[in-house]
């Protein structure tokens, strides 16, 4: 156990959906100061909602009835509505997946990154544009004056997720989650902006919870990784030893079914029946579990 | 680029304006109903009717009556009313800025009432706040403008009577006045005692007016909120720290209000037709109350004359709408 307390800590959180279904089985995770935690799994596996029960976003339909939510030791739960929506604001940051759809299209950019920094941080609006523009050369931006007073259709989609880059580290925080950063991009882009992300990390010390469902990602950006299936943790190691001994069989299982670009000649393995029914298994003995403790 | 878009436009306005003219001169002629018998005392003899119709030049035939008109308008000339026996504009234009300021206040009203129920509603989402504003709009959308009035009349005029129930200005008041724009003029003259009586004298036929149209746009700006509400921008906007209020005016509204805007133009329109029954309920010396006197007189110049101011404000309006939808939507201003 680390002697710092965790930038995040997760424990127990579950959720559930109108019809009583966990879309969270219980998860508990731990994000120190200044590393890279990847939640990795299949579309589905709960990976978006854990950082979305963080932010306070999730959406309407999704309750979360159990566990809790720690950041930099302050218990999320105990917070009032406001104050919460506050520290959330001043510590942590949203890189979203999607740059076309997370830009306001009738709003100019430099106000769009600039707002949470004079709105919610009250920063003298000086100081906020200087800011603004520094964040814009770290994301190599060689035009900042253009780009604050465009609108965001006036821009490209790798333009775009670099100002959300910016925009997420421009305010310091200590934890972003980002919430798979690359899938909406080109694949040509997608390169870049993960080193961009990755290059920033390192130079501003951020953890970050790092969504994905691409272990190769996976394997570059992070120091330590969960593995999620159906809302349910799998497997939790830091990154070397799960590449080097993955202990559970869906975590091989995924491995074997990600694209090697040194080796395409190699056959792709879908993920085995015998590995889905055990997880299945899991699944209900959890789910037993959960409902004997809860009548 | 913009000045080919612009002649377009005029050339559009016009084409409208000319359809307006025709229909109007054509459907009053060929409804029932004889201004020449409306003017003339029983027992006049046919070469009195046929004097007083060339006189009118109602001998000649259709086409040719419409030429010689139009011929007036386009110089300016609208002709003579036949009941009033004035200058058809002057009558007019003497009217027209009383009904202007009615509709203008019952359109702020309207925006006053819907905008915050909207955004109020969009907040409280799902409860029963939101359940009670829907429930309320679709009353208010249900009973028509003069219906309103009638109830407004036993609210406000019988049962509490705060409001002035008829006309425009208290007739006891000496008006300093030099336009017809009263409520503007009262304002800027600083004759803040005026002012007040001329919107007590306002104030139930414009909520009259409005309260149709609050609650339109309450329930279908309430819906685009809701729509945007969930979009990733929005989203990320309560990330950045923004209460919920916060999130809906500064990165919801904007975007939400562009169908609620054509909606607006379109039912302002509806609007100040509705002034014609409104203004007669309220005996509101404007250009609504000058139409249905005008309808009773068969007086067909001034009908042609109002009808068409009407048919400019339609198009002016109409103009207004497409120009603040393309200052609203950035995409529009630069494609």
């Amino acid at each position: 156990m680390n002697a710092r307390p965790s930038c995040l800590s997760i424990s127990g959180l579950t959720a559930i959906l109108p019809n009583g279904s966990r879309v969270l089985r219980s998860v508990s995770l731990d994000v120190k100061p200044g590393e890279v935690h990847a939640l990795v799994g299949e579309s589905g596996a709960g990976k978006s909602m854990i950082g979305k029960a963080l932010l306070g976003v999730l959406p309407p339909s999704v309750r979360q009835v159990e566990g809790s939510i720690a950041l930099e030791g302050t218990e999320l739960e105990t917070l009032g509505a406001a104050a919460r929506r506050r520290l959330i604001g001043a510590r942590t940051a949203l890189i979203p997946q999607d740059p076309l759809t997370a830009l306001n299209p009738s709003r100019r950019i430099g106000p769009q990154m600039s707002d949470r920094l004079t709105h919610i941080l009250g920063w003298p609006a000086e100081r906020a544009r200087n800011r603004i523009r520094e964040m814009l050369a770290e994301v190599h931006i060689r035009e900042p004056d253009r780009v604050i007073a465009a609108y965001p259709h006036e821009l490209s989609g790798g333009m775009r997720q670099r100002v959300l880059i910016a925009a997420a580290f421009a305010a310091e925080p200590r934890l972003i989650v980002a919430d798979e950063p690359t899938t909406a991009l080109d694949v040509t882009v997608q390169k870049q902006i993960l080193r961009l992300i990755a290059d920033l990390q390192r130079q501003h010390g951020t953890a970050i919870l790092f969504v994905t469902h691409d272990l190769g990602v996976v394997a570059k950006i992070s120091q330590s990784v969960t593995v999620l299936y159906a809302g349910m943790v799998v497997e939790r190691a830091p990154t070397p030893a799960l590449f080097a001994t993955p202990q559970h069989a869906y975590t091989r299982a995924l491995m074997a079914a990600t694209p090697r670009y040194t080796d395409p000649a190699s056959s792709l393995q879908p993920v085995g029946s015998a590995v889905l029914a055990e997880l299945a298994l899991e699944v209900q003995n959890a789910d037993n579990e959960w409902k004997r403790a809860h009548g | 680029m913009i000045l080919q878009k612009f002649l377009l436009r005029l050339i559009t306005m016009a084409v409208t304006l000319f359809g307006v003219a025709v229909v109007v001169f054509i459907v009053i002629r060929v409804a029932p109903g004889d201004p020449i018998a409306m003017m003339l005392p029983p027992g006049a003899g046919p070469e009195d009717i046929a004097r007083l119709r060339a006189l009118y030049g109602l001998d000649k035939s259709l086409p040719h009556q419409f030429l010689i008109w139009l011929g007036g308008v386009v110089q300016g000339d609208f002709g003579t009313s036949i009941s009033l026996r004035q200058d058809v504009l002057s009558l007019v234009l003497g009217r027209l800025p009383a009904t202007l300021e009615l509709a203008t206040v019952a359109l702020l009203i309207a925006l006053i009432i819907g905008g915050p129920l909207a955004v109020i509603g969009a907040r409280e989402r799902g409860t029963a706040v939101e359940a009670g504003i829907d429930v309320a709009g679709g009353a208010a959308l249900s009973i028509p403008d003069f219906l309103w009035g009638l109830v407004l009349i036993l609210l406000f005029g019988v049962l509490a009577p705060i409001f002035e129930i008829s006309g425009r200005v208290s007739p006891s008041l000496d008006l300093p006045f030099s336009t017809q724009f009263y409520l503007v003029e009262s304002i800027l003259r600083l004759r803040f005692d005026l002012t007040a009586d001329l919107l007590s004298h306002m104030f139930m036929p414009a909520l009259a007016l409005a309260l149709p149209l609050a609650a339109i746009i309450t329930l279908l700006l309430k819906q685009s909120l809701k729509e945007v509400m969930d979009l990733d921008y929005v989203v990320l906007a309560r990330v950045k720290g923004f209460s919920e209020t916060q999130v809906i005016l500064r990165e919801a509204l904007k975007n939400a209000a562009l169908p609620t805007l054509t909606l607006i133009g379109v039912q302002f329109t509806f609007l100040i037709g509705g002034t014609v029954i409104v203004e007669r309920l309220f005996s509101y010396e404007g250009l609504g109350n000058m139409a249905i006197d005008a309808v009773i007189n068969r007086d067909l110049p001034l009908i042609q004359g109002i009808v068409l101011v009407f048919a400019l404000i339609f198009v002016l309006i109409n103009l207004a709408v497409d120009l603040s939808y393309a200052l609203l939507n950035p995409r529009l201003r630069h494609g």
